[in-house]
């Protein structure tokens, strides 16, 4: 076995030093009947060439952005990653290291923390940010919990927009808590309807996600008037953080926390995982927070360095009464993210925001202008949209056909909008592939 | 063989032969530069001004800087060369089985069809990825002896969050409202904290006197209001929890199901299952056991195994193979009524997968069995090095970790962090220290298999030369590490006045 050193002759030797004459009876505190007695049956071991072509095998059996034009997003986005992301990322001292407990060699991994802990501040407009979390829907439910735990309320609004998954998968996190759930309407342009009726003085929070998982960009400062009306908190989710480039901060519009999925930020689809939650707060709600923090300090020299702090929230000091279970976050994901926002800078990522934008609109307009398609929820969107089509899994057969992996269809999601696709153009969507997918959807050969 | 050592040490000097310094980002930036090249507008310009409502907009990004590739590239190549890392040199750090991780398992994790593929794509377009999911549940249940498992759980607290929500669902199923869990006090943090989050009200079972549990302390605690235990098997002591046959048992015979921890699974592969000890349900770290690289702190993976009693309650979707009479290949089902839900997002970090699953392959059954020899083998080789000079609180054969306390260091002044601190001079990640909580001053050596005897008596005769210079020279320990860029940092002053995020320096 190539990842194991040991001869028999090593083996031997430790076996003598330890003061037992065989391998078998280290497993002596094992009592005999529970041991295993026969070989595992999983499949027996190949060569690295073998595992290699196995592998390659099965995953030629995917679909992936290099065989499709990918117009699906839906919470995980196709975007272009430069080359610097990977290659860096890729780097031992960053894969092959762990959760930064010994600081004074962990200061890479510190220091690019909180590098991230600082885009994702100036990204939200907030004052204090996580050292990641699992995905976009747990950072979602572990707001929830937090905005709980601030305001010693128990009743969750949440407006309409919210990606079904994460959803679902606050509801999973809230089961076992004294709770409610609370949905909003959605009103007729496809942006979530007033939620005033809905919030009193037992809401701990407003979800609303921005832009809507349908696409609409929506209202955030009515929003955030409604929920502290009553002094519940808003709570921003946003499932594409390329949004954050071109969209006012959630900050800045009243959101007291903001978070989400940054998988948009170099990190690749990878059949949805792994992924990056991010979530940030007002500075009154850090005690509150889940996940690592890191904070500069300096070292015994007076020379400035970084270390993990205010641990007392959580499981590892306060068990039971932390902040959250959580514990291995997404660390590896994050430094991708921070690498990527450093390549494509303040301006970059203006630009490339714009550049899904114009994408949208052009393809909104053409659909606009095809006949058979509709666009039937009429609020702006940022770079998703949905499409009303005469079929939508015939749309969507066409637009494979024409080697188009055409979007999202709703019939599971939002069946009430009759057949219809939720469409994302990123930058990788060219004119002339946003023009065959019109023409597919609208049944043009 | 220490007179060889001094003749080549493990490490001369801190770092690459030089320590960079290297400012952070932000302070890098210079207006005008970037990283990136975007392609072309190929559509009509439009301002998204005119399109968006007032006040939508915003006016610049502020947090981020502006920096040439080059300069980003530097940037980051330099912080790396700041952190110690599994393939720099020994990570024994307990409990976290800082194995090698192989570079097969990141070639494959990167081919275009795993590493482009989307979660919503069609299943007919994902039937590799589903067919890889299927094969790595069924290979992990023949691991662990358990019947279902579901790879959903983000990281080992997330499937941890999941098994207790299943014996929460199956305690309900079932018409009974129990609200106790029982958790030992050698447990991770995350067990209470994951029973808390389920509206458990947690009761701490005190060890033995030989630091495992016995089925006296248990039988006590049970009774109609005890939902189950959750233990941790070895335990975290790196002891085989040799009651457990009974302890089971006893929760089962008042209605409670058993959860088990599954971090330390890596001692018990090929050897004994889980399932066959009477573990209901349990969770695996594929970072720890089963190589995929921690990368900083994740992301890992925690997928959850599960006996049929539980199965209906496992988290959705479930990824099903068809009959042959639909068609055959693999899909998604959503039917499971009586499910606890879904954790993720999408259907978990499927990147984990690939990897354990082409470690798996690599391996076979003769290969995993080895790991959990060897690293047994290598655990106790250490213990039998060094415990002349460090105190073993419970001197019993170990599984694949061993635990030190600091008594032994008690007159010197030194304590356990003095002696981590001092690892690192000689080009070590320190042990787990502190942890668990039962053991003064603990010091947690998990080596794993992965580390060679040349390695092993390196770093033996380090930690002896370290017990030795506590008596000679305690102030050289007190003030380590002295060979890092950076001393020992101020951890109270970064709790004290949090600075979680870089500001510009005012009046700029």
């Amino acid at each position: 076995m190539r990842y194991i050193p040991h001869t028999d002759a090593d083996v031997r030797r430790m076996l003598e030093t330890i003061g037992v004459d065989h391998l078998d009876a280290l497993f002596a505190c094992i009592p005999e009947k529970l041991r295993l007695a026969r070989p595992l049956d999983v499949p027996r071991a190949s060569s690295e060439q073998e595992v290699l072509a196995e592998l390659g095998a099965l995953a030629a059996r995917n679909a992936h952005t290099d065989r499709f034009t990918w117009f699906l997003g839906a919470g995980t986005y196709p975007h272009f990653i430069p080359a610097a992301v990977d290659a860096l990322a890729s780097r031992a001292e960053f894969t092959t290291s762990y959760t930064p407990y010994q600081p004074e060699i962990s200061q890479g991994t510190l220091q690019a923390i909180f590098e991230w802990q600082t885009m994702i501040c100036g990204l939200t407009g907030l004052e204090v940010a996580n050292a990641s979390l699992y995905d976009g829907a747990s950072a979602g439910a572990e707001a929830a919990l937090m905005a709980m735990r601030a305001t010693r309320r128990s009743k969750v609004v949440v407006a309409a927009g919210l990606h079904p998954h994460y959803l679902d998968v606050l509801r999973t996190y809230l089961s076992g808590l004294p709770s409610e759930i609370v949905l909003g309407a959605r009103g007729n342009d496809g942006r979530a309807a007033s939620v005033a009726s809905l919030v009193d003085d037992e809401t701990a929070c407003v979800i609303v996600q921005q832009p809507a998982f349908l696409g609409p960009v929506q209202d955030l400062a009515r929003l955030s008037g409604e929920a502290h009306a009553s002094g519940a908190l808003l709570v921003s989710v946003t499932s594409e953080a390329l949004s954050l480039g071109l969209l006012r901060a959630p900050g800045e519009l009243g959101a007291d926390i903001a978070c989400g999925e940054a998988q948009s930020f170099g990190v690749p689809m990878g059949f949805g995982g792994p992924h990056l939650g991010f979530l940030a707060a007002r500075a009154a709600l850090l005690r509150q927070m889940p996940g690592r923090l890191v904070g500069e300090t300096v070292d015994a020299r007076g020379q400035r360095g970084f270390v993990l702090t205010l641990s007392t929230r959580e499981q590892h000091i306060r068990r039971e009464r932390a902040t959250s279970n959580i514990c291995t976050n997404q660390g590896l994901c994050l430094l991708m993210a921070t690498i990527y926002l450093s390549l494509l800078g303040r301006v970059g990522l203006r630009e490339l925001a714009e550049l899904n934008f114009a994408k949208a609109e052009y393809a909104r307009a053409r659909v606009r202008a095809a006949p058979g398609l509709r666009l039937p929820l009429a609020a702006p969107v940022f770079n998703e949209f949905v499409v009303g089509v005469p079929d939508a899994a015939a749309a969507l057969a066409r637009a494979r056909d024409a080697g188009l992996l055409g979007g999202l269809d709703l019939a599971p999601f939002a069946p009430e909008l009759g057949p219809a696709v939720l469409v994302c153009t990123t930058e990788l969507a060219s004119r002339a592939s946003i023009d065959a997918l019109v023409a597919a959807f609208a049944g043009a050969a | 063989m220490s007179g060889a050592m001094e003749e080549r040490p493990l490490v001369r000097n801190a770092g690459p032969g030089i320590a960079y310094e290297e400012p952070l980002v932000f302070e890098l930036s210079r207006p005008g530069r970037t990283g990136a090249s975007l392609p072309e507008l190929d559509v009509p310009a439009v301002d998204p001004a005119g399109v968006l409502p007032a006040g939508a907009l915003r006016d610049d990004c502020p947090g981020l800087p502006e920096l040439s590739e080059v300069e980003v590239v530097r940037h980051f190549t330099r912080l790396s060369t700041w952190n110690a890392a599994v393939d720099l040199g020994l990570y024994p750090l307990g409990s976290c089985t800082m194995k090698y991780n192989p570079k097969l398992n990141e070639k494959v994790a990167r081919l275009p069809g795993f590493a482009g593929a989307h979660p919503l794509q069609p299943v007919e377009l994902a039937q590799g990825i589903l067919e890889l999911c299927w094969r790595l549940e069924r290979a992990l249940a023949e691991i662990t002896g358990m019947d279902r498992v579901s790879l959903q759980p983000a990281a080992g607290a997330q499937g941890e969050f999941a098994g207790v929500m299943m014996i929460r669902a199956y305690h309900r199923s079932r018409g009974e409202d129990r609200r106790k869990l029982l958790i030992p006090d050698t447990a991770h943090g995350t067990n209470p904290a994951s029973a808390a989050l389920n509206g458990f009200e947690v009761v701490a079972v005190p060890s033995g006197p030989d630091g495992v549990l016995h089925p006296e302390a248990v039988a006590p605690l049970m009774g109609p209001d005890v939902a189950g235990l959750m233990l941790t098997n070895p335990n975290t002591l790196g002891l085989f929890e040799d009651h457990i046959v009974r302890i089971c048992e006893i929760v089962h015979a008042s209605g409670g199901l058993v959860y088990g921890d599954g971090a330390n699974l890596n001692a018990l592969l090929g050897i004994a299952r889980p399932g066959d000890l009477g573990l209901d349900v349990m969770h695996l770290n594929l970072h720890k056991t089963f190589s995929t690289p921690h990368g900083g702190g994740g992301p890992g993976s925690g997928p959850v195994a599960v006996k049929n009693v539980l199965a209906p309650h496992l988290p959705v979707p479930v990824v099903r193979k068809r009959e042959a009479s639909e068609g055959g290949g693999f899909d998604l089902d959503y039917e499971f009524p009586r499910s606890i839900g879904r954790l993720h997002g999408n259907l978990g970090n499927a990147g984990m997968w690939v990897r354990a699953w082409t470690y798996l392959r690599s391996l076979g059954p003769d290969g995993l069995r080895r790991c959990a020899e060897m690293a047994v083998l290598n655990a106790n080789y250490l213990k039998a090095r060094l415990e002349g000079a460090f105190h073993v609180p419970y001197d019993r054969p170990v599984m694949h970790e061993c635990v030190f306390s600091d008594k032994r260091l008690a007159d010197t002044g030194v304590t356990t962090l003095d002696v981590a601190k001092r690892l690192i001079d000689h080009g070590y990640h320190p042990p787990t220290v502190y942890f668990p909580l039962v053991v003064h001053g603990a010091l947690m050596i998990e080596p794993t298999e992965s580390e060679s005897l040349e390695g092993l008596d390196r770093f033996a005769e380090t930690l002896l030369a370290i017990a030795r210079e506590a008596r000679a020279d305690p102030e050289t320990l007190k003030n380590a590490p002295h060979r890092t860029r950076l001393t020992r940092l101020d951890e109270t002053r970064a709790a004290r006045r949090p600075v979680l995020r870089w500001q510009p320096p005012s009046g700029s």
